[in-house]
């Protein structure tokens, strides 16, 4: 186990570096001036420019630059916000807990919904459950999160009254913008539990269970679903990745707090120090979830450990 | 004798009867066809836009700003007396082009990368490869946000950004797909009597990997129209006055109290068109390559 574990850890390094370089090229990859174009909205004279080239290390050779940017990351400086002089990080984990918890709450929404139709589904399969169920994960896989939450926002915030419709704070405030974020991942995980519970169900133990003469339920969850859920898991971490980064759009919608909506506002407002800052949080955040659940993958189901 | 692989003529053959079956099959298979129908629907109103749409779809008129839906304009007007109507017509050529150029540029490129890092192996495909892992390492929406922040937002830079970001996904399918297919007898054939590479790849490679990247391509699409048009919506896609979905979205949040209809009609187009490439896109999943059905 430990050296599958170390294996895999090894694998993210040359990921992990590859993603600083790529985050660290978007500076060069601007078509014209960097600085120029960060600084295009003020009133800037040449020893203005000449000073943020020279805080933004501009000048020095492109492999130095690079190192400084790898070494501050890893120590935590993600350099400073243009606009504010804030430190990156210290936005970051300001409003880490909120987006933080937007995505738990949505994942954790979307594995009940999802799990719960595809059960339904495989369960009573060709049956119009089975249409029902699949037709709602049609329309939620196509449904857009933003028309969603704008939807929920005119019924029960506008409408009806019973929800806040902006802004962070307690469980209320979270409610519509996790369903609103969820319902595409739910799609996306009914559909794979159907068809895993239907590959499980097909399997002779759980012939012999009924022969055994256990309750229906008892097999399709105690024998059926446990084991159906192993192929769920690694879907989980993909799916959180997602959720993260559709935070961007649910923010926006909700006029949340949050790193997606910083990040967002970063963008516009051509602050680069702090897009990159948070694009790298997020992607490396991203490879570590991914990497754990690999090894929660390999502790479940022994034949990844030693295939 | 069972053990030999079928010889070259009747794989091919093979090959041959599942793309002659695909129209018959597809004529069966409702959800497709109801699919089909969607896609086609839209693609016909993107055509005729200019005879469909009563109205210019930026022409502002003050006087008639913010009216609910009437005969008159089945739709409503926005803030800027624009009928709605007219703009959701104009918004089908936008996001079927979108759709098709961003899935053009992934499937293209992914498919070059995949078939030379699956055919070459080796230290080629250990550096494509490790490309593709550092581009998948930044989850969902987030290259594409990326890309459009480095260049700048519009309607052109948003294909290019949705298309990148969507390389990983066909370079890994062809790949894989590469992987099996040139280890066949027919391509070892072909390479002893010296057939260059690039004939290889594109005569009797590609054809074996071609119906999983149409699956992909069509499932693609509605992915890179949703991606396109949330990117609109916060902003960084298209720019007004341009009758793009997602940005007409936005612009009808502020109104949302008094004027529904602003939001309400190009979030059911955006969704309708999703639905109809999903289904048409499910459909050839399971007429062309069964092995894919999940």
């Amino acid at each position: 186990m430990i050296r599958y574990i170390s294996t895999r850890l090894l694998a993210t390094v040359p990921v992990v570096f590859g993603v600083t370089l790529a985050v660290f090229s978007m500076l060069y990859l601007i078509p014209g001036d960097p600085v120029k174009m960060m600084l295009s909205e003020f009133a800037t004279s040449p020893e203005q420019i000449a000073t943020m080239r020279a805080q933004l290390h501009l000048n020095e050779p492109f492999a130095e630059q690079y190192g400084r940017f790898v070494w501050s990351a890893a120590r935590g400086d993600l350099g400073r916000s243009i606009r504010d002089r804030r430190p990156v990080t210290a936005e970051i984990v300001e409003l880490l807990p909120a987006t933080a918890a937007l995505a738990v709450a949505a994942l954790a929404f979307s594995a009940a919904l999802g799990i719960t139709l595809g059960i339904v589904a495989a369960v009573r399969q060709n049956s119009w459950w089975d249409l029902g169920s699949m037709m709602v994960a049609l329309v939620g896989v196509s449904m857009p999160s933003f028309w969603l939450g704008l939807i929920l926002i005119f019924i029960f915030s506008l409408r009806l009254g019973w929800l806040p419709a902006a802004g962070g704070g307690g469980a209320l405030h979270l409610l519509m913008p996790a369903f609103a974020l969820g319902l595409g991942a739910s799609a996306i995980i009914a559909r794979l539990t159907r068809s895993s519970m239907l590959d499980v169900l097909r399997m002779e133990y759980i012939n012999t269970a009924r022969a055994k003469g256990l309750a229906g339920r008892s097999v399709v969850l105690r024998h059926g679903l446990l084991n159906a859920l192993i192929p769920i898991i690694t879907i989980f971490g993909l799916q959180f990745g997602s959720l993260l980064a559709g935070t961007v759009i649910i923010e926006t919608v909700f006029g949340r707090p949050g790193i997606g909506r910083l990040l967002v506002a970063a963008i516009l407002n051509k602050d680069f120090p702090l897009v990159q800052g948070v694009v790298l949080f997020v992607a490396v955040f991203y490879v570590l979830i991914n990497l754990v659940v690999d090894v929660v993958y390999a502790v479940v189901d022994p034949r990844i450990r030693y295939g | 004798m069972g053990d030999l692989p079928p010889a070259p003529s009747a794989r091919r053959r093979a090959a041959r009867t599942r793309w002659k079956m695909l129209v018959p099959r597809t004529r069966r298979h409702k959800g497709a066809l109801a699919g089909l129908g969607i896609v086609l629907a839209l693609a016909g109103v993107a055509v005729f836009d200019n005879i469909l749409a009563p109205a210019s779809p930026t022409r502002i008129n003050i006087v008639v700003a913010l009216q609910a839906p009437s005969q008159a304009h089945p739709m409503g007007t926005d803030q800027y007396g624009r009928d709605i109507y007219s703009r959701v017509i104009h918004g089908a050529g936008i996001s079927l082009s979108i759709g098709l150029i961003s899935v053009g540029i992934a499937a293209s490129v992914g498919t070059v990368v995949g078939l030379v890092a699956g055919y070459y192996g080796g230290v080629i495909d250990g550096l494509l490869m490790r490309v593709i892992d550092v581009m998948l390492a930044f989850p969902g929406i987030l290259l594409a946000l990326g890309i459009v922040s480095v260049l700048g937002p519009s309607l052109r830079n948003l294909m290019i950004a949705v298309g990148i970001a969507a390389i990983p996904f066909y370079a890994r399918l062809v790949r894989s797909s590469v992987l099996v297919a040139k280890e066949q007898l027919y391509v070892e054939a072909a390479r002893v009597v010296g057939v260059s590479v690039p004939i290889i790849l594109v005569r009797h490679i590609l054809p074996n990997v071609a119906a999983p990247i149409i699956v992909a391509a069509t499932l693609g699409m509605a992915g890179a129209i949703l991606s396109a048009a949330a990117l609109s919506f916060i902003g960084l896609g298209s720019q007004p006055p341009t009758p793009e979905w997602g940005r007409m979205l936005s612009e009808g949040r502020d109104y949302l109290r008094d004027a529904w209809w602003i939001s309400t009609f190009p979030g059911l187009a955006i969704m309708l068109t999703v639905l109809g490439v999903n289904m048409l896109g499910d459909g050839l999943r399971d007429v062309l390559d069964p092995r894919l059905r999940i």
